[in-house]
């Protein structure tokens, strides 16, 4: 017969003090874990969301990132007229010749500077990223052929001068920002954009493109147009999905990934010991009761049982504990920088429900690995002894 | 028995429950010297003696853009510079994309070089080969080892900036005061290989007369290509570093909040058991009292175990920690980590800072533990 869940709760409400510091010690490890898990998270939201599976992007071959790209621009047109390419509203084919520099911005909060994207686009350009949208109030999209910009959102909140009406100052002059965009969280959010003929006079690589995009009229076709961009041996360019493209570019998280890896796994065997010790003392505390409830015709089995169950109780509460002291930090967007194009990606911390759900999972590890030691050393006891006790 | 011997003797009383503390804080104090040690090569080490002698100099705008070579010359005639070389970054790839086979390579100009790195040591036969090869390279010590390369050795490195693979021969290797995870060739084997490069250099590294002469000599070359079209950027070699360390995003809160994490968990757990082990003893506390031991002194025995308890996982993580970051800075897959090591500061502050946790952690429940009454105490079933 198993013995009351009622018998544990009242148990560990009756030592309060010594619960409460043991499920905090184990609420200070599973917040930290979520705090590194939801760093991940946003990350790889950032870069998962950032491709649309209709986009192909072309790069020049052997080159694996727009920053390390360029082909000249008499290969756009013979881009342009390949098969499969959606038309724009101009009935013309929806492409965008690009170019992609990177560029120092002071943050705002005076903590030095860091590297920004800069992306000059063909009008299609933002026809081509339909997810993509103005901020209502904020402005205006630019004008072809200005020395205008908009920038993104979390640009906006972090870096000085970056207002609507500001100037920022890159290339050969002042530029003015006309808008603000927001990029739903994607690796947009980390981006200024502009007209790319202005940009590449202004940084003298005019006569070629870092990278183009173009547009399948659908998902099937997207597959087909990466194919033929890739195998049309006048090119000497690569396709390759959007969606593909900023997969691959996840592995920026890899740093955070490694150290939360080794935090979780020492701090979490710390407080497997830590437990161990609480649920020792509640065994030690109470063996005459255990003998009691021996005598009285509780099995060994249903002890183990019931101090294991005290034990994840315990545990559960420390991780729902470390779970709630870690939501209001909750959307907080930080920045790290991309491996890949050696900017900033801006990203929000996110606690999803996998990263809640895993915490938990965490946290009832610890208290299993931490109160069967224990449970087995009551289960074990001899009554006589301990009746005695 | 001397008090010392008591402390010894309450603080083992239950051995399990000190095993089981001292083996949570020393984890505790592992991930507390590893945190340390890396906080430690970011922001106080300044490198070498020749390395606070440096800079670099790179477009003031973006790595990304390159200036033109004839910086180089202009650079030397400036006050304080003792000598100038270009540095061009390639970033090609080696046998393919994992990251262990990834390294630094630049371009550089073989003659100078060595004259800038003046602590980067190589024999004078093997300098002497290299700047009379044009597709030859040099390489790091530490990367040799792990690539197993030798003197004669060919190396290809397929470029990403550039469509241009080069095929290189090893003709030294050179031993840094601390692993650099580079390789160096001739920069006119990069001139020929790609167009644009002629007469480009990403970057020149700069060595000054003095340690005092580095941000004198900074601001005078970024004054000198102020209005020019490519506008410089020049800073020490360790706030070069810095700048890299930066994009990584908030390294700084991003540790100093795991550490707070880590040092409070560690003050609840010994908290924990010194009110566990005190409770117990309650009875203990009033036979001392009786015998005439002051509440000073009661107090002063129950903090002094706690402290004894801390101390003893602090030097356990200690020696851990030390594992822990020895076996990063040997492992070849942690270019990053590359002969870190922890040094005394850390392991100083990583024993103070476990005795601070004890001390605090004992203070409350030893606290209450001198303030009992005798007669109560006494009668206490615990």
């Amino acid at each position: 017969m198993a013995i009351p869940i009622s018998y544990n709760i009242r148990n560990l409400k009756l030592r309060k003090g010594l619960t409460i510091m043991t499920a905090l010690g184990i609420a200070l490890t599973v917040t930290t874990v979520v705090f590194l898990m939801a760093l991940l998270a946003g990350l790889r939201q950032a870069f998962v969301t950032s491709g649309d599976p209709l986009n192909v992007l072309v790069l020049r071959k052997g080159s694996n990132a727009e920053l390390s790209g360029g082909f000249d621009a008499s290969l756009f047109p013979t881009l342009k007229n390949l098969p499969g390419i959606a038309k724009d509203s101009h009935g013309e084919p929806l492409a965008s010749g690009e170019w992609v520099v990177v560029i120092v911005l002071p943050r705002k909060d005076g903590t030095g500077e860091v590297n920004v994207t800069v992306r000059g686009m063909m009008p299609d350009g933002l026809e081509l990223r339909p997810k993509v949208k103005l901020v209502p109030g904020q402005g205006r999209w630019f004008t072809p052929g200005q020395r205008e910009v908009v920038v993104s959102e979390s640009i906006h909140k972090r870096f000085a001068n970056a207002n609507v009406g500001d100037e920022i100052h890159f290339g050969k002059g002042p530029w003015k920002v006309v808008g603000i965009f927001d990029a739903g969280g994607s690796a947009y959010e980390s981006e200024v954009w502009g007209d790319v003929n202005q940009m590449s006079s202004d940084f003298d690589r005019q006569g070629g493109f870092a990278s183009a995009y173009l547009r399948a009229t659908e998902a099937i076709a997207a597959n087909t147009l990466k194919n033929a961009v890739s195998d049309d041996q006048r090119l000497k360019l690569d396709g390759m999905l959007e969606t593909d493209y900023y997969a691959k570019q996840t592995s920026s998280g890899g740093p955070i990934k490694f150290i939360g890896y080794i935090v979780g796994f020492i701090m979490g065997i710390g407080s497997i010991f830590a437990a161990m010790n609480t649920m020792y003392a509640a065994v030690a505390y109470r063996s005459r009761e255990i003998a009691t409830l021996r005598v009285i015709g509780f099995s060994r089995p249903s002890i183990l049982t019931s101090f294991v169950f005290e034990s994840l109780v315990l545990s559960l509460l420390g991780g729902l504990v470390g779970i709630v002291l870690m939501l209001p930090f909750n959307g907080m967007t930080t920045g790290t920088s991309n491996q890949v194009t050696f900017s900033e990606v801006v990203f929000a911390l996110r606690i999803t429900p996998t990263v809640a759900l895993s915490a938990l999972v965490f946290a009832l590890v610890m208290g299993f690995f931490g109160g069967l030691a224990p449970a087995w050393h009551a289960a074990r006891q001899n009554i006589l002894t301990a009746l005695r006790g | 028995m001397t008090l010392t011997t008591f402390v010894t003797k309450s603080a083992f009383r239950n051995k399990r429950r000190s095993i089981l503390t001292i083996g949570s804080l020393a984890l505790m104090l592992t991930l507390l010297t590893f945190l340390m040690t890396i906080w430690r090569a970011f922001y106080i080490d300044n490198g070498s003696e020749q390395s606070t002698q440096r800079l670099i100099t790179r477009h003031k705008v973006s790595l990304t853009f390159s200036l033109p070579i004839y910086y180089e010359q202009k650079m030397k005639t400036v006050p304080g510079v003792a000598a100038v070389v270009p540095t061009q970054w390639f970033g090609g790839r080696y046998i393919d994309d994992k990251p262990e086979h990834f390294f630094a390579q630049f371009a550089t100009d073989p003659q100078e070089f060595f004259t800038v790195y003046t602590d980067f040591k190589i024999p004078a036969d093997q300098l002497d080969a290299w700047q009379h090869d044009r597709a030859g390279v040099v390489v790091d010590n530490g990367l040799a080892k792990k690539f197993g390369w030798k003197v004669g050795d060919r190396i290809v490195l397929q470029g990403t900036i550039w469509a241009a693979d080069l095929t290189l021969t090893i003709r030294g290797i050179y031993t840094p005061p601390q692993p650099t995870q580079s390789v160096y060739f001739d920069r006119k084997y990069l001139e020929e290989a790609v167009s644009v490069m002629k007469d480009q250099s990403g970057t020149f590294g700069i060595l000054a007369d003095s340690p005092a002469d580095v941000p004198k000599v900074a601001a005078t070359i970024d004054d000198m290509f102020h209005n020019s079209p490519q506008p410089t950027k020049t800073e020490s070699e360790k706030a070069f570093g810095l700048d890299f360390v930066a994009m990584l995003g908030n390294v700084k809160a991003f540790i100093l909040s795991i550490c707070g994490a880590v040092v409070f968990t560690g003050l609840l757990v010994s908290a924990n058991t010194m009110a566990m082990s005190i409770r117990e003893r309650t009875r203990e506390v009033a036979v001392l009292k009786t015998l005439g031991f002051t509440r000073k002194t009661v107090l002063s025995l129950f903090v002094c175990e706690g402290m004894v308890v801390a101390v003893i996982g602090g030097a356990f993580g200690l020696l851990f920690g030390y594992g822990l970051v020895y076996m990063m800075g040997h492992s070849p897959q942690m270019g990053f980590f590359q002969g870190l090591t922890v040094n005394w500061a850390t392991m100083v502050a990583a024993l103070a800072l476990a005795a601070t946790v004890g001390l605090v952690a004992a203070l409350v429940p030893s606290y209450n533990a001198s303030k009992v009454n005798i007669v109560e105490g006494l009668r206490y079933i615990g």
